[in-house]
């Protein structure tokens, strides 16, 4: 069935003819293609597919298209602002927070996030907040840092 | 060009660049349109005839194929072109940084193209630890070549002897008159020069690398904070298609029929059916999943006899006789000169590689011409397969591989890659093939599930007398020990890549430092249980019983960082020691655990690991890949192992099967122990060999009780607690 679906979308209005059952990953990735936004699992276990949904991380696998309806959307695509990378984004990269990269997209949103309703967020509370988001490389320490830093420059900003 | 642009541009805009380059390699050195271009080949002139003799992964030595280019262009600068890929390991970053280095030209001049099979010479594939370690001296050969032919050009334009001329910053200049200068792309503009290396190229004394040996942050960062790194599955073409594939329940089931007509009645969908292949294929892949649901098939299961209860039993079942790796002296006299002896046998399960991209491809068909893009370690032998797959000659397929989402060993079998090449033949659309994470843990190529038995003993002296040690399934690689032992014998049942077979229920391959992780968990779980039997503190017991200066090294700088006491186990402080040599890189470790006996959970607080590779190109990087390989090793350790029933694969999602996770992570502490005496070695397995004796012999150092099989989990450790 189809349906017409408005949001916003990295910032910019959009209105989509769509089924509005289908999921929100497979409608960024394919429709829209936003490839930033990652299949990890299709389960809502990994958090490859995050987005933030009015600027909570929300797994894109397991939402509907139409539940995004009137909302504000923001995929890895859309952090970047006036061309400047958002301070985590910037942080991952002096920090080497990433090896092969794949769950880096879901792993920052997350990590903005928790920083937008915890901006100075403990170690633990750092680990706690992206405890369901999986990296197999084994870069976890370097993403600590990284949000560490982000905090620390922030200041609660953005 | 920037290798970020270059390697999007490469994989976006293909068609300009098949422009620029022939789709012949041996044309495109006639048509690369100027400059100078160096190849080199994998061969003894670089390698030394033992390391070029050596069989690897099941080839006999290397082939004599020129194995790297380089090209220095008419704007000056110079363009990588590796077989190799980029999987998180870092040769994006390092490679350059070993090319800038022996070239003498800055680092931001360097371009680098990876795992296109039409542009980069042939390679056997990215797995082994052999990016920096055998390609690596291919490339500075190859460098070491380049500069050659700038001097002789500079000379003869500036009309000086060569000896008067030194290479700089990607210029050549006149010592005796630093104005008369040249730079690379003044040298290299209007010429069309070729070059093979003939002979052993003089290298640079490493204890002078001024790029080389320095930390650079990643090269890839800004395109995977952004999500522009494309990666397989993200590559589009107009008319794709998305496929979704029938699956069996079982592996060595049989499909016995198949009704496809629901899913036809799904708008838009193409069934394809080609022999054992079924498809739905569709425009949006959710709507290809949904339809693949409506199809109707049975199988026939043939009945389960193994699980994952049962699996080492029937491993030790079926094992060939042991071939024997090592032996001297004699087992009976060490015996006999025992003081004390342990026997033992350790386990560890199957192991998946759970990369956190899945297997993806995107096949596209023009003509007589076949372009994949694909997830893989080995885009050569992709190329190969498909080819045979779609009857089509190898010059007529051309494998590109984008950024991998790790690999870990797991993406060498380009299953994905023939599937998704079938179907755009048959169904004369490109045609994207991405597996689901069920798909994943069903189609990968585990680590064994492997056996291993040791008989051992100490002289009086807290010697080591004798070591009996036979390995089944788990490979070679790592089995022979490196302690003095007078007598010894180390025997080697099956292989880690399959064995016989009926030997496992499904596929099993190379796992991140294939075979190592398991018979460094027997290996160095048995001498800690020596040298508490001995009453001996564990790290003497090792340094008392190794000859070898670099495994030394590695101890004593890990003790040192740790801040080690000597004490005999079991001392309660929960410490643990291992140590190990993986692809030609010697690496020890301290850890601390505290184990809560109630739950059976352990936490680990604490990782020191000291690492020799040699010399090293970029610290941080190599350091990244320590606290990788720590932190990866932590699931086989205390949670990853599959559960299946026969062909049945019972986890089929990341519910069942647990990976490691922040609050797992310790505090890491790394030490590079420096050798630019040894060339660089391998840097991205060694560190996880160490994991399950580490973890295991500090559990024991905390409790008094040994796991003896891998993963410990709650349930394994409340156990062992309980039985003690």
């Amino acid at each position: 069935m189809t349906d017409t679906i408005g949001f916003k979308l990295n910032d910019k209005p959009v209105r989509l003819k769509v089924d509005g059952d289908r999921p929100l990953l497979w409608v960024l990735r394919t429709d829209l293609g936003l490839t930033g936004t990652k299949y990890g699992c299709g389960e809502g276990h990994c958090g490859s597919c995050t987005v933030l949904i009015d600027q909570r991380a929300t797994r894109s696998c397991l939402l509907k298209i139409k539940d995004v309806k009137g909302k504000e959307v923001v995929t890895i695509e859309g952090l970047v602002r006036d061309g400047k990378l958002h301070p985590l984004q910037r942080a991952f990269m002096e920090h080497d927070g990433m090896q092969c990269g794949f769950c880096t997209p879901g792993m920052i949103l997350t990590g903005v996030s928790l920083l937008k309703f915890n901006p100075q967020p403990t170690e633990q509370q750092i680990n706690k907040g992206l405890e369901q988001n999986f990296c197999r490389c084994g870069a976890h320490v370097r993403i600590v840092k990284a949000m560490q830093q982000a905090a620390a420059e922030m200041k609660g900003a953005r | 060009m920037k290798t970020n642009d270059f390697l999007a541009a490469n994989f976006r805009d293909i068609h300009r660049y098949e422009d620029f380059f022939s789709s012949n390699r041996r044309d495109f050195l006639k048509r690369v349109g100027g400059g100078i271009v160096i190849l080199v080949a994998l061969n003894d002139v670089v390698l030394g005839q033992e390391e070029a003799a050596r069989p690897r992964g099941g080839r006999p030595g290397l082939p004599t194929d020129f194995n790297a280019f380089l090209r220095i262009g008419e704007d000056g600068r110079v363009t990588c072109l590796t077989g190799k890929i980029e999987m998180g390991q870092g040769p994006i970053t390092s490679l350059p940084q070993m090319l800038a280095e022996e070239l003498d030209t800055p680092l931001d001049t360097v371009d680098i193209i990876m795992g296109d099979t039409e542009l980069c010479p042939w390679d056997m594939g990215t797995f082994g630890s052999m990016t920096t370690r055998i390609f690596g001296p291919a490339l500075l050969a190859a460098a070491a070549e380049a500069k050659v032919v700038l001097l002789e050009l500079a000379a003869d334009a500036l009309k000086v002897p060569q000896a008067q001329l030194v290479a700089k910053d990607g210029a050549i200049f006149d010592q005796q008159n630093p104005k008369s200068r040249m730079t690379y792309g003044h040298l290299a503009k209007g010429q069309k020069i070729e070059r093979h290396v003939q002979a052993k190229p003089a290298l640079k004394d490493p204890a002078q690398y001024k790029i080389a040996g320095q930390s650079h942050t990643r090269r890839d960062g800004e395109a995977k904070v952004t999500g522009k790194a494309h990666y397989a599955a993200d590559i589009r073409v107009p008319g794709m298609l998305y496929a979704k594939i029938l699956r069996p329940p079982a592996h060595g089931a049989k499909m016995k029929s198949v009704d496809t007509a629901p899913a036809k009645e799904i708008s838009g969908v193409q069934v394809v059916q080609d022999g054992d292949l079924v498809a739905v294929l569709h425009e949006f892949p959710d709507v290809a999943e949904t339809a693949l649901g409506k199809i109707k098939a049975e199988f026939d299961v043939p009945a389960a006899t193994v699980d994952d209860k049962n699996i080492f039993d029937h491993l030790l079942s079926v094992a060939p006789e042991p071939r024997i790796l090592k032996q001297g002296g004699d087992l009976d006299a060490g015996k006999a000169g025992a003081a004390k002896k342990f026997e033992a046998t350790y386990l560890n399960s199957y192991v998946a590689h759970s990369p956190m991209e899945p297997h993806a491809a995107l096949a596209q068909i023009e003509g007589d011409k076949a372009t994949v893009w694909a997830s893989t370690q080995n885009p050569f032998g992709a190329r190969d397969q498909i080819a045979h797959a779609i009857g089509f000659p190898a010059e007529k397929v051309r494998v590109i591989t984008p950024f991998v989402g790790g690999g870990f060993g797991g993406k060498t079998n380009n299953a994905e890659a023939v599937e998704a090449a079938r179907l755009a033949k048959a169904s004369g659309k490109p045609v994207q093939v991405m597996w689901t994470r069920e798909e994943e843990f069903f189609y990968d190529t585990f680590r064994p599930a492997a056996v291993v038995k040791i008989n051992s003993g100490v002289d009086a002296a807290g010697k080591m007398a004798f070591w009996d040690y036979d390995v089944y399934f788990a490979g070679d690689r790592g089995s022979q020990q490196f302690y003095t032992v007078p007598n010894h014998r180390t025997g080697s049942s099956g292989s880690g890549f399959g064995g016989p077979a009926g030997a496992h229920p499904f596929a099993t391959g190379a796992w991140r430092a294939p075979g190592n992780n398991t018979n460094t968990f027997a290996r160095e779980s048995h001498i800690d249980m020596m040298a508490a039997g001995a009453g001996i503190d564990p790290l003497e017991f090792r340094l008392n019983n190794l000859s070898d200066a670099r495994m030394i090294r590695v101890l004593k700088a890990a003790a040192e960082k740790f801040g080690w006491k000597p004490a005999k186990g079991p001392s309660k402080r929960g410490y643990g020691v291992a140590c190990g040599v993986d692809a030609g890189s010697y690496v020890a470790a301290i850890a601390e655990v505290v184990v809560d006996a109630a739950k059976g959970a352990v936490q680990v607080k604490r990782v020191v690991c000291a690492q020799d590779m040699g010399v090293v190109i970029n610290p941080e990087g190599a350091t990244i890949q320590m606290e990788g390989c720590i932190t990866m090793g932590l699931g086989y350790v205390f949670t990853e192992e599959i559960h299946f029933k026969g062909g049945q694969v019972l986890d089929t999602n990341y519910d069942t099967y647990e990976i490691p996770r922040f609050s797992w992570v310790p505090k890491i502490e790394t030490v590079i122990v420096t050798n630019n005496e040894t060339p660089p070695q391998g840097g991205g397995e060694p560190a996880i060999i160490l994991m399950g004796a580490l973890v295991a012999n500090a559990i024991c150092d905390a409790t008094g009780v040994r796991l003896y099989q891998l993963p410990m989990t709650p349930d394994r450790v409340k156990a062992a607690l309980q039985k003690a």
